[in-house]
């Protein structure tokens, strides 16, 4: 079973709400220096669901990381967690594209590997918040997809999948090879091992440029990339926040009440 | 882009009806519609949802296209995205929007990709640029630390639009409209991702996305026992519980109480965040909410920069209180 997981580098989704912030001119979200990027928490469930098939049955896999500025403690995140080899699509090139430019790229560097069983996504990325590159990457490999997975088994060639619904799941059944974008109702990623981080620390990534895997410049960054970021701002918060207090906690409770009672919220 | 004519909706249904997002893009639909000086269309892809086309001419539609098979039957991405494509080629509109639901998150980038144009996903606000007229698609980004605007040339300019950013039009079933039906052509063999089973999960009571009183537990509920007592008191209160994503995680509640981001996104008059740290990715789901009232034991968490009435303490001693308190005022 070979398999591949796309990781993408992102700044910390979870940082404190009030250390975001946006540089309007260069149409940029930013967190202090201090708050290291990460791999999206995504893309970490979407290792995950590839180790638990290794796990099963054996298998390879292969974590592609596509951006600029990549750090290797960041992106061999999964080399540590147990994925086998690690692909950088890093160059400048990449850097301003969108969904499309992304998702071809990604697309091409697949088919580049070659023999490719599954390929797994998070169900979006934690910065844009889109959930279009997994989508993206089976479209363009004429490949059938599933998305939102929180389960997945490989049996006699084909995979079965569970989707989280609006009030439920379903189970889609999908021939290989196959795309799969992977939710976090699959359950916690394993936490890398000591014998795991020592491993990824002596792995070398293999960079590929865009020639490498057939890019043309005309499907790169600004030239290829069929959205326009026209804005990006942060949304004005209003009000402020009245603290109900009270001689014990008890106190406070009913005062509460009363003051949602007076205000007509009750 | 001349070529290209109309906004496109992609209805869906819901218990023999239209989805409320539906009507909310319908809403959405006719406004730009107006100012564009084009018509409205509707596509409806099913089993057989000919008998919705009324109900989407009431709404505001001119014209309903319906593709009725029953290889479209229940939801399989492959099956719809022919069909979707297949009308979206006929038609050509300026305009195509899809729900941010089960289904249009699914449906949506797939038929982007095949109809070699950009998508927005999870718009918040759409509008027309006044000079270019392109559309202008808001969506929260960074888990809703910060709003972009998209905007794309290629046609269909396409965005999957958030449940409840739109309002409806009253419904008229007075207004005219013309019904188009469209063969799906479509064979089983073009289905490669095959549907075996739905499981859906029962809700007692207010489903969660409609309750205009919503009690919702974070991790600092600590347990599912923790829960009934938000039960107890969305029960007299006539609301539904739900959970930010480390209850669901932990398996405390089912995946269903989600609010947020992934989630489900709901717009309560009254929302009662207990134990819930206020992060972004969570109150995104639930920034429509007119009052957010916060028990939280730390006073420096984000959730009192977004709520009106705030206590701080451990909820364990706040609630039963609080509880027996509303108890006492509703009686009255
Ligand atoms: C891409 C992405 C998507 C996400 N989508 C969602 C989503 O849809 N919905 C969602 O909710 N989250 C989502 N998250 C997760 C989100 O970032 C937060 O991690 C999560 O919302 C935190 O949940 P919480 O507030 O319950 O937990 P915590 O942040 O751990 O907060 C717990 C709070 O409980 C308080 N507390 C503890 N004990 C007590 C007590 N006894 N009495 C009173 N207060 C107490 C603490 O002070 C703390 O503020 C997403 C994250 C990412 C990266």
């Amino acid at each position: 079973m070979n398999m591949v997981v796309c990781c993408k580098q992102v700044i910390d989704p979870e940082a404190p709400p009030a250390s975001f912030r946006v540089d309007a001119a260069k149409k940029t979200v930013t967190l202090p220096p201090s708050i290291s990027p990460v791999i999206d928490p995504y893309a970490e469930y979407a290792v995950e669901a590839a180790l638990r098939i290794k796990d099963a049955q054996g298998g390879k896999i292969t974590a592609i990381s596509l951006g600029t500025g990549l750090l290797p403690d960041v992106v061999k995140k999964p080399l540590s967690m147990g994925a086998d080899e690690l692909i950088l699509l890093e160059d400048e090139a990449f850097g301003t594209g969108d969904s499309w430019t992304t998702a071809y790229a990604l697309a091409m560097a697949i088919k580049r590997l070659g023999d490719c069983d599954l390929i797994f996504c998070g169900r979006q990325a934690s910065d844009w918040d889109a959930g279009q590159v997994g989508l993206g990457i089976a479209e363009i490999l004429g490949l059938p997809s599933v998305t939102l997975a929180r389960k997945v088994e490989v049996a006699d060639g084909k995979a079965r999948v569970e989707r989280v619904t609006d009030d439920g799941y379903e189970v889609i059944s999908l021939s290989l090879p196959a795309v799969i974008t992977v939710s976090n109702e699959l359950g916690e990623p394993r936490y890398p091992t000591i014998k795991g981080i020592m491993a990824a620390k002596k792995k070398e990534p293999t960079v590929w440029k865009p020639a490498d895997i057939r890019v043309e410049p005309a499907q790169l960054g600004e030239a290829g990339r069929r959205a326009e970021l026209v804005k990006l701002f942060q949304p004005v918060r209003e009000g402020s926040c009245e603290i109900v207090d009270g001689e014990t906690p008890e106190e406070a409770a009913a005062s509460l009440a009363l003051k949602l009672r007076e205000a007509k919220i009750l | 882009m001349s070529e290209y004519s109309g906004v496109m909706i992609f209805g869906e249904a819901k218990e023999g009806k239209l989805a409320a997002v539906t009507t909310e893009l319908l809403g959405c639909g006719r406004r730009l519609a107006g100012d564009l000086g084009q018509e409205l269309h509707c596509l409806l892809v099913g089993g057989d949802v000919g008998s919705l086309a009324q109900e989407a001419i009431a709404f505001g539609a001119d014209k309903v296209y319906v593709v009725s098979d029953p290889l479209l039957e229940a939801y399989q991405a492959d099956a719809y995205v022919l069909a979707a494509e297949k009308v979206a080629r006929q038609v050509m509109p300026q305009i195509l929007l899809v729900g941010q639901t089960s289904i249009g998150r699914d449906l949506a980038p797939r038929l982007a990709f095949r109809l070699g144009t950009a998508l927005t996903t999870d718009c918040v606000e759409l509008a027309l640029d006044p000079t270019s007229k392109l559309l202008l698609k808001t969506k929260p980004v960074y888990g809703g630390n910060a709003q972009a605007v998209f905007t794309s040339e290629a046609c269909p300019q396409m965005a999957t639009v958030r449940a409840k950013a739109m309002s409806p039009l009253e419904r008229d079933d007075s207004r005219q409209g013309e019904v188009i039906t469209v063969e799906a052509g479509l064979e089983p063999s073009s289905i490669r991702a095959e549907l075996v089973e739905r499981v859906a999960e029962e809700v007692e009571g207010v489903r969660l996305e409609d309750a205009e009183v919503v009690i919702c537990g974070g991790r600092g509920i600590g347990g599912a026992e923790g829960f009934r007592q938000l039960e107890e008191l969305a029960g007299i209160l006539k609301g539904a519980v739900g959970a930010s994503r480390p209850p669901c995680d932990n398996g405390w509640v089912p995946s269903g109480y989600q609010v947020g981001l992934t989630g489900k996104i709901i717009a309560p008059d009254f929302y009662l965040a207990i134990g819930i740290s206020g992060a972004s990715q969570h109150m995104t789901g639930c920034s429509g909410a007119k009052t957010v009232v916060a028990i939280n034991k730390d006073p420096e968490a984000n959730i009192f920069r977004e709520a009106s009435y705030g206590v701080v303490g451990d909820w364990k001693k706040i609630l039963p209180a609080l509880t027996a308190k509303i108890k006492e005022l509703m009686a009255d």
